[in-house]
């Protein structure tokens, strides 16, 4: 099975795209989500439902907000044009929907990950001199490591899925921001496109197994550890 | 000297103490439930008490009046949990030095590795270790802070009887090795025989007598039961 050279640049094009949007998400997510598993603070189910909302939210609605924001004539896009950083119909666009829309799904994961870590853990490292940073980095994040993993895998799975807010906001341009699901979205639409469409959904639907079996295996053997050992 | 005047609360159990002991090594003894573990992580920065004053040698680590309470991190004590608490993904070798201040000499790590016999399995992880083993390294962990003052959590409980005795008889080298100012809780009479000096009876959150270990250890024999038998009665 071999991909057309316009197939194999959207591929390509998706895993860049996924790539840099998933690794842009994961700080933001590590944070929000270490919020949720170990703090209180006034208004906090409302902050995790925002988090969540592009989860709920027709993509197209987010595309469209995003467009409304980060467009040429929005309220960031017009600073990050004067800076000659726009991003709207560039892959750095699709990029940034890719993000937003795989950040509930690593939020999540991350939340139940830092949960599972057993806080006597932490309050043990504490004892021994460690201050919060060095908590984090050295027992709480190792010890959500196979948590994190299905994080990334499931979020990789989104971002390279994406289709409607990535539409909405960046368009289909080739080599730009057409991604490998508007490609094939434009081969369902042409006539006689029907073998390349049957490709990129053979490519999609392997890749979306392999994302889906590392989520499970880190899920299954995960779980929580012996947190005394 | 061991200072502590404390207030707190747990959901219903009330935990009111206050006593000041110049012994080195203090144990706070009484049945499961009555505050020992609690004094004991009040002390530790871990639970915040209502109101007091806790000091040692002189160094106060929560004082509400003077508005101090130092944060576990600061407070350079070295816990011994009943739980152990090793980090479940480090080798030994990395627990034993994680809370190891920067400037420690290697000859420090090597002495304690040495005298609790823990260099045959220093890279292993803690999954792999027996019960004893594992209470070896959480102590050898807690010395190797180089802490004011050792707080140990029912250092023997839940192990079998060989390796109780093992590890009963390092905490008394290190009881003769070392200078340390040590709390240790236990509901059990002849660990408390065996590495206090003095004795706090606590019942119901409250201090019932402050007494010497002799003292102690007479009220045990006098009681006609056996010491373990003795235990089981009070625990």
């Amino acid at each position: 099975m071999l991909l057309t050279h316009p197939e194999a640049v959207a591929l390509a094009l998706s895993f860049k795209v996924s790539l840099v949007g998933v690794a842009c998400s994961l700080p933001v997510a590590v944070g929000c989500a270490w919020l949720l598993a170990r703090t209180r603070f006034f208004g906090k189910p409302v902050f995790e439902g925002v988090l969540l909302l592009p989860l709920i939210l027709p993509p197209v609605v987010t595309g469209y907000v995003l467009l409304i924001v980060f467009g040429h004539h929005g309220t960031i896009g017009r600073w990050l044009d004067a800076a000659g950083l726009s991003i709207a119909f560039r892959w750095t666009g699709a990029a940034l929907a890719a993000a937003v829309m795989a950040f509930p799904l690593l939020v999540v994961a991350l939340r139940n990950a830092f949960e599972s870590v057993d806080r006597k853990l932490e309050n043990a490292a504490a004892t021994l001199g460690a201050g919060p940073w060095r908590i984090f980095f050295g027992i709480t994040l190792p010890l959500s490591a196979r948590g994190l993993v299905a994080g990334l895998a499931l979020a990789f799975a989104r971002a390279f899925g994406e289709f409607g807010a990535t539409i909405t906001f960046v368009s289909s341009i080739p080599g730009q921001t057409r991604t490998l699901p508007i490609a094939l979205y434009e081969l369902i639409s042409t006539p006689g496109g029907e073998s390349g469409a049957l490709r990129l959904t053979l490519v999609a639907v392997i890749i979306a197994v392999i994302a889906s079996l590392i989520a499970a295996l880190m899920l299954l053997r995960g779980g929580t550890r012996e947190a005394d050992a | 000297m061991i200072e502590l005047d404390l207030a707190l609360q747990r959901g219903e159990f009330s935990l009111e103490l206050s006593l000041c002991s110049p012994a080195r090594a203090l144990a706070l003894f009484g049945p499961s439930g009555c505050g020992k573990t609690s004094t004991l992580l009040a002390i530790a920065g871990l639970l915040r008490p209502r109101r007091g004053r806790i000091a040692i040698d002189g160094h106060a680590l929560f004082d509400a009046d003077a508005n101090i309470d130092l944060p576990p991190a600061q407070r350079n004590l070295g816990v011994v949990f009943q739980d152990a608490r090793l980090f479940p993904h480090l080798s030994v070798r990395d627990n034993l030095r994680y809370g190891m201040p920067r400037t420690a000499a290697g000859q420090n790590f090597d002495d304690v590795v040495h005298l609790l016999e823990l260099s045959a399995f220093l890279k292993r992880k803690p999954g792999q270790l027996s019960g004893g083993q594992i209470r070896r390294v959480a102590i050898g962990r807690a010395l190797l802070r180089q802490p004011q003052a050792l707080l140990l959590d029912e250092p023997l409980a839940n192990l079998h009887r060989e390796a109780r005795a093992e590890v009963l008889e390092h905490l008394r080298g290190l009881k003769h090795g070392f200078t340390l100012s040590t709390i240790l809780v236990s509901h059990q009479p002849d660990e408390v025989i065996a590495l206090a000096d003095s004795v706090a009876l606590i019942e119901d959150g409250r201090l019932a007598a402050l007494q010497s270990v002799a003292a102690f250890e007479s009220s045990t024999a006098a009681s006609g039961v056996p010491v373990a038998a003795n235990a089981r009665a009070t625990g």
